[in-house]
């Protein structure tokens, strides 16, 4: 390993009364990898990104992110360390225009008070300028620009997917959480998101942590897979040794598996 | 920074509105109970428009704005009458007491969430009323004279400074941010916003145009008791807010002076008043379910019209 952990997860766990959802989650994901998180229903993938975000407070472990422990922080402030997320349900600010809910993501970096703008001090109009100007580059980025008036609940799904994903990168983040970024997309607009994946991969500086259930795309895309199954870690490694390794196959890729072999 | 370019015409707008309003009274050709509904209309818009920062754009359903108008009616009736000093002083420390206790009430009660929000800052209304219910020092369930001192002039330079500030704080990244708490409070978080911070500031912005409503309101009438400021009152201006449609700032406004004329002049027939008051709601409710304005201002209509196409967008 050439690079420092970007983020480490050390023996993190999380308990809900008797149930423990997560436990015993080690990972390292490495600046400039893009890495997938697979598992069957229900066995902790999304718990865990609540846990890298701050949704919850993990119960064990520790979780570092560029060597500085996150975990207790609340999630707008693990958002301003660099770790921004998509979610599976799509979660939009439906009744902003596009353009608005991309300044949102600018709104930590904008400094102006609420004084200045209920005054409208000088530097009310250049903090809007500039967020306005930053969040138009950038949906010109995502060729979003032509919807940008439009309420972000009357954009097709794909598209949907799309804002969210260009909302969670205007936060500008060091790592980006997908979660389940292909769910509910036909096989064009899947397509479409490994090539946008491929694209910000090339045009940002980011490390990418993946949930997925689409196969294909895991396997086209990610570099290092992690296999969670009731909540704990069953296997690691490159999507070549994910598919061949046994304990995997046995608890959630068996079938595939024998069809590819066959 | 759309917004500036509608600060004139707004200014002008209310420069006029004052003059003529003014102009009638002075002349004696409008009498005592026209500028008397003038006033009452003003003080009840700004109750709208402040518990629409609080609903209609931050999305926390507070039903306790009654509370924060009788700190503020108290306190301005005891910065008067007791300490003897200016009525601008009593509303100004009306209006900051109420945000202290808007504060004081958010701080805790904004970490929960919709119905019990909801009854929470019910019971802090409840609570408030019965202080001053206890407090001899005001009066108790007597009530507390208070000396006639609200004006036109005060009322309506009250309600334009209300409109301004909370029209400038929508429309900066400050608003935009409350909005996305009242859109998606998980994504909001999730984006890099204090969630806590605006829904406690949009609440304590909203308490203290209730605080300077209070004092106007105290003012206004020559007697205040505890009784005026119960549960009740909530619900008028929380009426308001749900019949203008949630979320529209021209919308409280229309509503508030629809249902004030309307209440106003339906005082000449009490046997049938709540009946029709009633009816009236029920009818806007059924032909206007998102409210008069819906989610839309009158400026948007403006758009509308001058862009035959409009789109049914939301600009702002």
């Amino acid at each position: 390993m050439e690079n420092k952990p970007l983020l480490e997860v050390k023996n993190a766990g999380i308990q809900f009364g008797g149930l423990k959802a997560v436990q015993n989650l080690n990972m390292i994901l490495n600046e400039g990898e893009l890495v997938g998180l697979i598992g069957p229903n229900g066995a902790g993938k999304t718990t865990s990104f609540n846990l890298l975000t701050g949704v919850y407070v993990p119960t064990e472990g520790d979780i570092l992110f560029n060597g500085e422990r996150i975990n207790g922080l609340p999630p707008f402030k693990v958002t301003r360390k660099g770790i921004s997320r998509t979610f599976q349900n799509i979660r939009l600010f439906n009744e902003l225009s596009v353009l608005d809910n991309v300044k949102v993501a600018y709104h930590a970096i904008a400094k102006h008070s609420i004084i200045s703008s209920i005054l409208r001090l000088p530097s009310h109009f250049t903090g809007e300028k500039e967020m306005e100007e930053k969040s138009i580059e950038f949906l010109k980025i995502f060729s979003l620009d032509k919807y940008k008036d439009e309420l972000a609940k009357n954009l097709p799904y794909g598209q949907q997917r799309r804002l969210e994903i260009a909302r969670a990168l205007a936060a500008n983040p060091k790592l980006l959480l997908l979660d389940e970024p292909a769910a509910g997309m036909n096989p064009q607009e899947t397509k479409d998101l490994m090539e946008l994946i491929a694209f910000i991969r090339n045009e940002f500086d980011l490390t990418i942590l993946l949930i997925e259930h689409d196969m294909n795309l895991v396997m086209g895309v990610c570099e290092r897979i992690y296999v969670l199954d009731h909540g704990q870690l069953l296997a690691e490694g490159s999507p070549e040794e994910i598919r061949n390794h046994p304990k995997v196959i046995e608890a959630y890729l068996g079938e595939e598996v024998h069809d590819v072999d066959a | 920074m759309k917004k500036s370019k509608q600060f004139w015409p707004f200014i002008i707008a209310a420069v006029i509105v004052y003059a003529v309003v003014q102009f009638l009274i002075s002349n004696g050709m409008m009498n005592q109970f026209y500028s008397n509904t003038l006033i009452f209309i003003s003080i009840n818009i700004i109750l709208a428009v402040s518990l629409h920062l609080v609903i209609g754009i931050t999305g926390q359903f507070s039903i306790g704005h009654a509370g924060f108008l009788a700190v503020g009616a108290y306190i301005s009736a005891i910065v008067t009458m007791k300490l003897h000093l200016p009525f601008i002083v009593a509303i100004l420390v009306g209006g900051i007491v109420a945000a202290l206790a808007g504060l004081v009430v958010g701080i805790p009660s904004l970490r929960l969430k919709g119905d019990y929000l909801a009854i929470a800052t019910l019971g802090f209304a409840e609570i408030i009323r019965i202080v001053f219910l206890n407090i001899d020092a005001v009066g108790g369930a007597a009530g507390m004279q208070v000396s006639h001192l609200t004006t036109w002039t005060y009322a309506f330079v009250c309600l334009v400074i209300t409109i301004l500030v909370i029209v400038n704080f929508t429309n900066s990244r400050h608003g935009i941010a409350s909005i996305s708490v009242r859109e998606n409070e998980i994504a909001s978080d999730a984006m890099g916003i204090n969630t806590t911070y605006y829904k406690v500031i949009a609440f304590s912005i909203g308490s203290f145009f209730a605080g300077v409503a209070g004092a106007l309101y105290s003012h206004n009438f020559y007697i205040i008791q505890p009784s005026q400021f119960g549960f009740l009152k909530s619900f008028d201006i929380l009426i308001f807010v749900v019949l203008g449609g949630l979320g529209s700032l021209s919308g409280a406004v229309l509503s508030a002076i629809l249902l004030t004329v309307v209440s106003t002049y339906l005082q000449g027939y009490p046997e049938t008043r709540m009946i029709i008051y009633s009816l009236v709601l029920i009818l806007v409710m059924l032909y206007r379910p998102k409210g008069l304005m819906g989610t839309m201002e009158i400026t948007d209509y403006f758009k509308l019209w001058r862009t035959p196409k409009g789109g049914g967008q939301h600009g702002k």
